[in-house]
């Protein structure tokens, strides 16, 4: 059993602060949904309204249909895989699996029997009489699992799980939870701060910013057509050129700024409120520019001085000084040419002006 | 060199120095020595004597005797029964006072240690535990005639429920050692409750959360998460409210009735008013090492480390 989970006009606060600002979404039966923001941007708060941990100051949250308000934790059709994960240190493996089914006064062979089978689950058969001290850490992690899927909920929600883990093991529970979520079939909301967690894992992200949802689509609309200069800017690395908007043809504009005219395009949400004479913000990734042969003017074309170059095995990272010393960021594939740049040399660099967003200025997530 | 270093103590001696490690070892093996291991011994050593004039001290008849310890089981030569029936009751009525008093205790502090550790925030925390602590200023025996006057006929407790028609007449506490047991209890309430704390205290709360989530109700949360972890917490309270109890003196005897004694008292008596060293050391070490064995058994049981109460 599965069942979408709804958040109609959710606010949290707490005395002056607002935690979560107006959460309106629909999360859907069997999703694989994540809530992507940093630290303090409300995600965890969310999640622990839909856990039921926290009732929210306004709005309401509906599970299959059911307004949870006044529903405990206990009661609720969730299970919440903790950022620590909590497991009981003083029960055996099989135990702490079983303890929702304890509580729900299964008896003991059954138990047993269950949580054998979500052993098998999380491919940790025969380990049922360990404590878990004696498990390493993706194990325990799976074992965190099998224990929330042993109640058999309808929406298991995921706080931060793999932020303890090592980078390698990090990236393969990355696959073995899409595919516990794939066998198991009910919806998984997702939090972390990790894009690249988001990004690999969901059917959807909602990107968060200081309590409010900034966009929630798939992960490759998120990555290729930002709607605000927050998500560029969060997700991935980006170039931001500051500029005024000199003329727009639906949603293609053109936008003057201290390397030259630019070609960009429009995504949707706030930046089709976007007029001529508006300040933007020309969000470039640096994957997208290229060399430019010195008479095609595919859009946008920068000239630029090349002062810095790291490389880093698959990819090339270099930094580039336009004329006016704006920094940009340029990545280069590596394959196995010699690029045939040296550092100070002057260089054409450009893209399609497809791949140049302009978006609203403000909200940025770091200094680009 | 190397050999030396293989001693433990030269490692001490250089991290603190020679003067100050020599006088660290001083001290603590005076503290050990003088503290705990010589008052006992002569306890001991007393316990099994003849209870001789001070002339024949030393003397040919100064020879070790089991005779106390006999005395305590089947009383004096003179005595009609089989045992020394009413020494050995007052015995089993104090150690098994001294077991209730502790589980009220737990009881008591338990709801409280919690709120404490898990619940309580900032300034209300505090003062909860200076609301606890300052009674404690009060001397003990000053503590105990209070509680007398609390509990007395015309006390605070019989006028509060005569007048809210909980009894018709007044009710003897005192008597009924309804008393004595509150105020033991009342006793040690920080002794419970400070081991408790600190062992609740370092639980996760997340775990609380986790039960609560996987849909356990209050009670299984405290019967399989808090107390499981709190167990080295409890063992360490009880076995101090135990020992002190079942070792109290002032408390039974301002608060104790007229007609039940604590083997606390008889010990004294046989010190003071009987003049019977040698009697009342056999009795000190009688109950000494049964609330010894008595707390082994229930770490046993309740499968406790003795190392885990220390921490």
């Amino acid at each position: 059993m599965s069942a979408d989970v709804e958040l109609d006009g959710v606010w949290v606060t707490f005395g002056d602060f607002v935690a979560v600002r107006d959460a309106d979404i629909t999360i859907r039966s069997g999703e694989f949904f994540s809530f992507l923001g940093p630290s303090g941007c409300g995600k965890t708060t969310l999640l622990r309204v839909i856990s039921g941990f926290l009732e929210p100051s306004d709005g309401a949250v509906r599970i299959g249909g059911q307004d949870m308000a006044g529903i405990g934790p206990n009661k609720r059709p969730t299970a919440l895989i903790f950022q620590n994960l909590a497991l009981f240190p003083l029960m055996k493996v099989w135990e702490n699996i079983a303890f929702g089914l304890e509580v729900r006064g299964v008896p003991k062979a059954e138990r047993r029997r269950r949580a054998e089978e979500l052993l098998d689950l999380i491919a940790l058969t025969g380990q049922a009489d360990k404590l878990v001290s004696e498990l390493s850490g993706g194990q325990r992690q799976r074992v965190a699992i099998a224990r929330a899927l042993a109640v058999e909920p309808n929406v298991l929600l995921l706080d931060e799980p793999l932020s303890a883990l090592d980078l390698k093991l990090r990236q393969h529970m990355r696959t073995e939870l899409r595919a516990i979520q794939k066998r198991v079939g009910i919806t998984f909301i997702y939090i972390t701060h990790d894009q690249g967690e988001a990004l690999t894992m969901s059917d959807r992200v909602a990107v968060m910013r200081e309590g409010v949802i900034e966009q929630v689509t798939d992960p490759a609309t998120i990555y290729n057509q930002p709607a605000t200069a927050f998500v560029a800017s969060f997700v991935g690395e980006n170039n931001a050129f500051k500029g005024r908007i000199s003329a727009r043809s639906g949603n293609a504009v053109s936008v003057e700024t201290g390397l030259g005219p630019m070609q960009a395009r429009l995504t949707e949400g706030p930046a089709q409120a976007l007029q001529v004479g508006d300040e933007t913000l020309v969000f470039i990734r640096p994957e997208s520019l290229k060399r430019l042969a010195n008479e095609t003017d595919p859009g946008v074309r920068i000239a630029a001085r090349l002062v810095q170059e790291e490389f880093e095995g698959t990819i090339r990272h270099l930094v580039l000084h336009g004329q006016d010393g704006t920094h940009i960021k340029m990545s280069v594939m590596n394959d196995g040419n010699d690029p045939g740049l040296k550092l100070g040399d002057d260089v054409l660099i450009g893209c399609r002006a497809e791949l140049a967003v302009a978006l609203p200025p403000g909200g940025l997530a770091k200094e680009i | 060199m190397a050999a030396a270093r293989k001693l433990p103590l030269s490692g001490f001696m250089q991290k603190n120095g020679p003067i100050l490690g020599t006088g660290l070892l001083v001290a603590v093996g005076f503290w050990v020595a003088a503290m705990i291991v010589l008052p006992q011994f002569f306890m001991l050593d007393f316990s099994f004597r003849y209870n001789l004039p001070l002339p024949q001290q030393g003397g040919p008849n100064d020879v070790y005797t089991l005779e106390n310890y006999r005395f305590f089981l089947f009383g004096s030569p003179t005595n009609p029964d089989p045992f020394n029936i009413l020494d050995l009751a007052v015995f089993l009525r104090t150690i098994l006072s001294a077991v209730l008093v502790t589980l009220f205790n737990l009881m008591l502090c338990y709801p409280i240690a919690f709120y404490l550790a898990q619940m309580a925030r900032g300034g209300f925390a505090r003062l909860l535990v200076l609301a606890l602590i300052i009674p404690f200023w009060v001397n003990e025996i000053l503590r105990a005639f209070a509680f007398r006057i609390l509990f007395g006929a015309t006390g605070m407790v019989n006028t509060f429920g005569l007048s809210l028609g909980l009894w018709d007449q007044p009710i003897d506490f005192v008597r009924a050692d309804i008393a004595l047991y509150a105020g033991l209890g009342y006793a040690y309430v920080l002794l419970m409750i400070f081991p408790l704390y600190n062992a609740i205290e370092s639980l996760d709360r997340n775990q609380l959360e986790a039960a609560r989530d996987l849909g356990a109700p209050w009670w299984r949360i405290h019967w399989r998460v808090v107390i499981p972890h709190a167990k080295p917490g409890i063992a360490s309270g009880c076995t101090m409210v135990f020992m002190l109890a079942a070792g109290a003196l002032a408390a039974p005897q301002i608060l104790g009735g007229p007609s039940s004694l604590w083997f606390t008292q008889i010990i004294y008596q046989w010190f003071n008013d009987g003049g019977n060293w040698p009697r009342g050391a056999a009795y000190a070490i009688v109950l000494m090492t049964a609330c010894i064995g008595f707390v082994l058994t229930v770490m046993r049981i309740f499968r406790v480390n003795i190392g885990a109460i220390g921490r």
